[in-house]
């Protein structure tokens, strides 16, 4: 595992694992890097995790509620020097 | 046992969408939700930019009701579809940049694009739409002689329930094959919000986002002046979406049709407006506190000295003989100003956006 992709904060259960899937959204206010994530997360698997890396602190509380709302699970989710990290599971 | 209907249900983010998805989920249709980003959009945290507005929840308000409600949300990217609805509306504008008509009959449209029709790229496996409107609620869109016009040029026809006014409205699909219950529909009119409040409470609402004049900046008399005034100084009714979201923030400041100065007005502001310098030249005073600039346009040498001296008004310099203006242009190269601020009473409120 990388370790800029180490958490300094709320560990959970998932943070451990590495991503299959990246994507930057920084530099995208939201609501876009949410739709990005929506988009990209069409493109994979049940279980696939993705990181989301964005600039807009407004990550931190869209893309976990669009998990919640779509029923797949944030595993991690924090500000990490300029940018905010976000990690996900997909569940189908 | 009667089949599962599903609907998919506009939601804008405010209260009337959210009550007419939760109508017909109450009669057991299975609701998913769809949200389109235009670019234009007022949503938590456009607000949450500025000091004053801190206290306004930061959260993206189709995201929020689509949690309340307990269904799942589509958000698209409609910004670039967008543009022709804005630049070209059919039915015009309302009373400020809003177009209002045409917008309506875009949403419902692509949401039977996307979601109900066939023939397009992906069927969600949708029976119809369902939307907030409620007749006399907006005096350009939401009239009772605009309802059929939405229906007809969205393509949704009957397909499209307004649960909250249906009652005043022919017989839809869903109501005459009784997937819904017409009669446990509602007769909602005019701009008294007093009934949405009343059916809020006995669905159990207590919070939802009332942005003043709608959920799109269109309706703003302040942006939508901003909006033509770019259009005009660029000689083009074109936009991108960089230029439509620095319309919300900031203080715009144009002595020519060449540039224009957008100057923050808090910390919140300065470091939305930092975020674009990878695209415009900035100004920023160094020997005193002050705003950040951003200079939209083709300036010249003389005007980016000229508007050295207005970004010095607004600092804390602005009674100094002399304040130092680091201009720093997207390439990263820059140099330093020592320039005379601009009195107050030699900037014209014509200037000022």
């Amino acid at each position: 595992m990388s370790p800029r992709f180490l958490p300094t904060r709320f560990p959970t259960a998932g943070m451990c694992e590495e991503p299959l899937a990246s994507l930057d959204a920084r530099g995208l206010l939201c609501p876009l890097p949410v739709i990005r994530t929506q988009d990209r997360v069409k493109t994979l698997q049940n279980g696939d995790v993705l990181e989301v890396v964005a600039t807009d602190p407004g990550v931190l509380h869209d893309i976990p509620a669009w998990c919640r709302v779509n029923g797949h699970e944030c595993l991690h989710a924090e500000q990490e020097g300029r940018d905010y990290r976000v990690r996900l599971r997909v569940k189908r | 046992m009667a089949e599962q209907r599903k609907a998919v249900a506009l939601i804008s983010g405010g209260l009337d969408s959210m009550l007419a998805a939760k109508v017909v989920m109450e009669q057991g249709v299975e609701v998913e939700g769809v949200n389109f980003f235009t670019g234009f959009c007022v949503e938590g945290h456009t607000h949450a930019i500025r000091k004053k507005d801190r206290a306004k929840p930061k959260r993206n308000n189709a995201l929020w009701v689509a949690e309340q409600l307990g269904i799942k949300l589509h958000i698209i990217d409609v910004i670039d579809e967008y543009k022709d609805v804005l630049l070209n509306p059919k039915h015009g504008y309302g009373s400020n940049m809003n177009p209002c008509l045409d917008c309506k009959v875009f949403m419902v449209k692509k949401a039977m694009k996307l979601f109900v029709d066939e023939t397009f790229m992906e069927s969600h496996g949708f029976d119809f739409i369902v939307t907030g409107e409620v007749i006399g609620q907006r005096p350009k869109s939401q009239r009772k002689a605009t309802m059929p016009v939405i229906a007809r040029e969205s393509t949704a026809e009957d397909l499209l329930l307004r649960p909250l006014c249906a009652r005043h409205l022919p017989e839809t699909r869903p109501e005459r094959e009784g997937w819904v219950n017409r009669e446990a529909l509602y007769d909602f009119h005019g701009r008294n919000r007093k009934p949405q409040m009343a059916l809020a409470e006995q669905f159990g609402f207590s919070d939802w986002a009332q942005p003043a004049g709608g959920c799109c900046f269109l309706t703003d008399e302040n942006y939508s002046k901003k909006l033509v005034d770019l259009w005009r100084a660029r000689g083009e009714r074109e936009y991108e979406l960089d230029d439509i979201m620095l319309l919300k923030v900031g203080r715009h400041v144009r002595p020519a049709d060449r540039f224009k100065l957008i100057i923050g007005r808090e910390d919140g502001e300065n470091q939305f407006l930092s975020g674009y310098k990878y695209r415009f030249t900035s100004l920023q005073t160094t020997s005193h506190p002050g705003p950040l600039c951003l200079i939209d346009g083709n300036p010249s040498s003389a005007d980016l000295e000229f508007g050295a001296r207005i970004v010095a008004r607004y600092s804390q310099g602005r009674s100094a003989d002399r304040v130092k203006v680091t201009i720093e242009r997207p390439d990263g190269t820059g140099e330093v100003l020592d320039v005379t601020p601009l009195p107050a009473n030699e900037i014209p409120d014509r200037w000022h956006v």
